[in-house]
């Protein structure tokens, strides 16, 4: 059951990403563009979740956990840099 | 026991990949910029967890270990989402303010105002013994 399961969340998960990449291209709005750059990493911690478990490796979520950070502060840091003009400042 | 935990990890597994496929799919298919953050920021946020409980009961019941770095992840996601969200929020709207944007009516029509006099409290100018920056000070 779970051989048929995963790759089917998994397909789930990278139609998720392409609709994300749709959005990322296409977006009207700078916000637009943003919010589909932080879902597309939300949804590549997933898939690396996923990946992790099909593989039977638990090493893929140290992976899954510095994708999470680094996403979170990039996503803040390019709207303080819209907002700003500046990061750090 | 052992097929009760495969149901439990195909269910939830399935449960957090559908519930990404959603947020991603409100992501292209709402039409305001306010109303496409939801899906992404509450629906694949809620897919995570969903699917990082499935691998905590995967790793525990298929290899026998305990693995506590998911709990770990959706922790800090489930702190961080709302933060993002709500910087992209303020992004959106100092640009519609700024005119650099503009976006077509929404379903549930433009946000409310805050109050009654005042506007949003990301136009507001900082209060008089605000830094301007703590670099220096």
């Amino acid at each position: 059951m779970i051989d048929i399961a995963l790759p089917i969340a998994a397909g789930c998960i990278a139609l998720a990403l392409i609709l994300n990449g749709w959005r990322l291209l296409r977006g009207p709005g700078l916000g637009d563009r943003i919010v589909a750059l932080d879902t597309m990493v939300i949804n590549a911690i997933a898939l690396i979740v996923l990946i992790g478990m099909i593989g039977g490796n638990a090493t893929y979520f140290e992976a899954a956990l510095l994708l999470a950070m680094v996403g979170f502060v990039s996503t803040i840091a390019y709207c303080k840099f819209v907002l700003r003009g500046d990061i750090v400042e | 026991m052992k097929t009760l935990a495969e149901i439990v990890v195909a269910v939830l597994s399935l449960l957090g990949a559908g519930f990404a496929l959603i947020g991603s799919w409100g992501l292209v298919r709402l039409p305001a910029t306010m109303e496409r953050l939801h899906g992404p920021t509450k629906a694949t946020t809620l897919g995570l967890g969903a699917l990082l409980l499935a691998s905590v009961v995967y790793f525990r019941t298929q290899l026998g270990v305990w693995t506590a770095h998911e709990l770990l992840i959706s922790l800090f996601l489930f702190l961080t989402a709302p933060i993002s969200a709500n910087m992209i929020a303020k992004v959106h709207l100092h640009r519609l303010r700024s005119g650099a944007a503009n976006e077509p009516p929404g379903i549930a029509g433009p946000p409310p105002r805050p109050g009654e006099e005042g506007d949003w409290a990301t136009f507001e100018a900082p209060a008089r013994d605000t830094p301007a920056s703590t670099a220096n000070s």
